[in-house]
């Protein structure tokens, strides 16, 4: 982070270095906060015009938005990692969002050929191959279908794909915003496989999407059977374009590569397709040049969302630690907090719903004075799975695999109440 | 499971919280069976339980019986995809061959329409133009430091990269080559990766011809295995390492983007491929 002088616009809510150390030194007087000052003229004792004149009427928002104080809270893509912004990802700005839902706009995005802009119309779903009834669904076709609704996280497979060789980018929203949770309206994959008669050779689906990439990718049936959806609704409404309006797939626990979007084709066949995208893409290159395939289930990750290096301690005193922990092989059972870089270990409050597949949102609250903190999250869930250190990770993958890096992070609470991404040894 | 299996499991659920929270063994049993049964019941314990017991052992024997009944329901929605239909879309080809549309294609057809279509972006050996993906060379780095995976080093077979062009190539142009464009560019990037010779002709006929260098080269998941240590009972939680040391700063690396946009220094290896 450099300074802010090159930012523009007196609204700007981001903490600069500058910014933030002036605010520290304010801060060291107590009472800052009370003290009033000639601008104050919307604190008490006086009253601010919104409390004095009519504001907007019902309708003069149609669609809502959030305040324009809340303009920072965006996603974000890093222009370097990609070629071009059709075939790339922003991020989920995590370090401003708190429970466990995802709002709609701001679930990041990943394409490998920009957003396919759909006519609900002319939506078909089409499902062949290796069925008694090769079948056509048009999406008014599929929302006369009986629903289930299910909130699940999508995490891309490369998330802190960029943290393998060291600490590298500087906040949680670009080491661990690519992945969202919402709740999907959809229809069980085998609902709809069933009305097609899956013939008893079927053992792997191909589904395949409608953008100028078609992406496809290879379903073993059994996880199709399982828990998949072809999910039409996220947090009720319609799917948003960048998530794959009108109808997109939804695998739950396994990578975001799979969750075909603007999905047009299922067909089933009697093995995978070993398509691009999990060859050449999303395999998992060793340290020995030979590489992992089909490593589909996300494995149990957690991050403090907050302090974090886009979210610093602004005060000293009380503290909320806030985070949050999920895994792709079920619930998670138990999140830990360090404060010492993994030396001690303290369990952390779990808030809010622990569903299958989604994550949990955690909190400690504890007192800070000002001393170096090195702050980590570990979780664990109900297979008992240990969320490793990123040595741990290391000693077994090397440093080439791009994806899979569910390591605990660290983030250095500095004196200043700055925080930074860091590696430990 | 049936609706009254359901409520009777849910009731009987519901009673045995209310049991641990009560802690009166008396108002917990009477409970149990207005829950379960309905206040008709009320004042005749014994029965009541009599009944609640039968009710649960026809349910547990009953359970299977009723599972395996339940057939897919066909709700007689969608309509049949005509042959037509599915040809237009089944574009996807398997590593058999399977899929494989007819036609055929020339190395040399092929260098014309890579040089004009795919040589801006791919460079004109395959080399790569800035960081679009680079096709040719790389053998020998998988287990190096800086691992480069091209179609040559690291595709594991024809179809990943045929499927692929047929369905995302040229970038910004998908599907608009036709069957023998498509067999004679990939060809020619076979080519440039020395997989087949300058008058290789590949069509279906000749698919089984081209032995691609890394097909060996990957293996199924086996975290479950590899990583079992990861499966701890015991986490520890105290003293678990010695004091730690800070050993890398995001911030000396520098390359987070400022808001105002993207920061242009060079990165680390790793992105989101």
């Amino acid at each position: 982070m450099t300074d802010g002088s090159k930012t523009e616009g007196p609204k700007k809510t981001r903490t600069t270095r500058r910014h933030f150390l002036a605010g520290a030194a304010g801060l060291a007087a107590a009472g800052a906060a009370t003290r009033v000052r000639a601008d104050d003229k919307n604190l008490p004792p006086n009253v601010a015009p919104w409390s004095k004149s009519l504001g907007d009427g019902v309708a003069v928002r149609p669609y809502g938005h959030p305040s324009e104080f809340e303009k920072n809270v965006i996603r974000r893509d890093v222009q370097w990692l990609t070629a071009s912004r059709e075939s790339s990802v922003s991020f989920t700005p995590l370090h401003e969002l708190d429970g466990i839902i995802t709002p709609n706009g701001l679930c990041f995005e990943r394409h490998h050929g920009g957003i396919a802009e759909v006519d609900p119309n002319d939506y078909r779903l089409m499902i062949h191959g290796m069925v008694d009834r090769p079948l056509i669904f048009t999406l008014e076709d599929l929302k006369r279908l009986p629903r289930v609704n299910k909130i699940y996280f999508l995490e891309c497979a490369a998330n802190s794909g960029m943290e393998w060789r060291g600490a590298q980018l500087n906040g949680c929203q670009y080491t661990h915003g690519m992945i969202h949770t919402v709740q999907y309206t959809g229809i069980p994959l085998k609902l709809l496989l069933e009305q097609a008669g899956v013939k008893p050779a079927g053992k792997w689906l191909l589904c395949e999407g409608s953008d100028a990439a078609a992406l496809d990718r290879s379903l073993p049936l059994e996880k199709a059977l399982d828990d998949c959806l072809v999910a039409y609704r996220m947090n009720g409404e319609m799917l948003r374009p960048e998530q794959g309006y009108p109808v997109r797939l939804v695998v739950p626990g396994w990578q975001g590569n799979m969750w075909i979007k603007w999905l047009r084709r299922i067909e089933v066949g009697d093995r995978p397709w070993y398509t691009r995208e999990e060859t050449a893409k999303y395999t998992d290159l060793m340290e020995n040049g030979k590489a992992r395939k089909f490593t589909f289930v996300m494995d149990a990750k957690s991050v403090i969302t907050s302090p974090s290096p886009q979210a610093p301690v602004k005060r000293k005193g009380f503290q909320v630690i806030s985070g949050m922990a999920w895994s792709g092989r079920g619930k998670v059972k138990r999140v830990d907090v360090s404060l010492d870089g993994g030396r001690n270990w303290r369990e952390a409050r779990i808030d809010g719903p622990v569903l299958d597949k989604a994550p949990v949102r955690f909190y400690v609250e504890t007192e800070w004075n000002g001393e170096p903190w090195l702050l980590q999250s570990r979780a664990i869930d109900d297979t008992g799975y240990v969320q490793p250190s990123k040595d741990a990770l290391r000693k077994i993958r090397g440093v080439n695999s791009i994806y899979h890096n569910n390591g605990i992070q660290t983030w250095a609470l500095k004196t200043s109440g700055e925080v930074e991404n860091v590696e430990v040894g | 499971m049936s609706r009254w299996g359901r409520d009777f499991w849910l009731s009987t659920a519901s009673n045995s919280a209310h049991s641990r929270a009560s802690g009166n063994p008396e108002t917990v049993r009477r409970s149990a069976c207005v829950v379960a049964l309905g206040p008709r019941f009320r004042g005749d314990e014994r029965l009541g339980k009599r009944i609640a017991l039968s009710l649960a052992l026809l349910f547990v024997l009953a359970a299977p019986v009723l599972a395996e009944s339940a057939k897919p329901h066909n709700y007689g929605i969608g309509t049949r995809a005509t042959a037509e239909q599915i040809a237009g879309w089944d574009i996807d080809v398997r590593p058999d061959g399977v899929g494989a549309p007819p036609g055929h294609g020339s190395v040399k057809d092929g260098e014309a329409i890579y040089l004009e279509r795919c040589a801006a972006c791919h460079g004109e050996f395959g080399e790569s133009a800035g960081r679009w993906p680079q096709l040719a060379q790389g053998k020998g780095t998988l287990a190096s430091n800086d691992p480069v995976k091209t179609v040559g080093s690291y595709f594991p077979y024809l179809s990943s990269v045929f499927d692929y062009i047929r369905r995302a190539m040229p970038f910004g142009d998908a599907q608009s080559l036709t069957n023998d464009e498509l067999y004679a560019v990939t060809a020619y990037v076979l080519n440039l990766n020395d997989i087949v010779d300058d008058k290789f002709v590949l069509s279906k006929e000749t698919w089984d011809k081209v032995k691609m260098p890394n097909a060996n080269g990957f293996y199924d998941d086996d975290r479950e295995t590899a990583e079992k240590a990861f499966w701890n009972p015991n986490p520890c939680m105290s003293d678990c390492r010695a004091p730690v040391k800070i050993t890398g700063h995001a911030a000396v690396i520098d390359v987070t983007p400022e808001e105002a946009g993207a920061n242009d220094k060079p990165p680390r290896k790793g992105g989101v491929e």
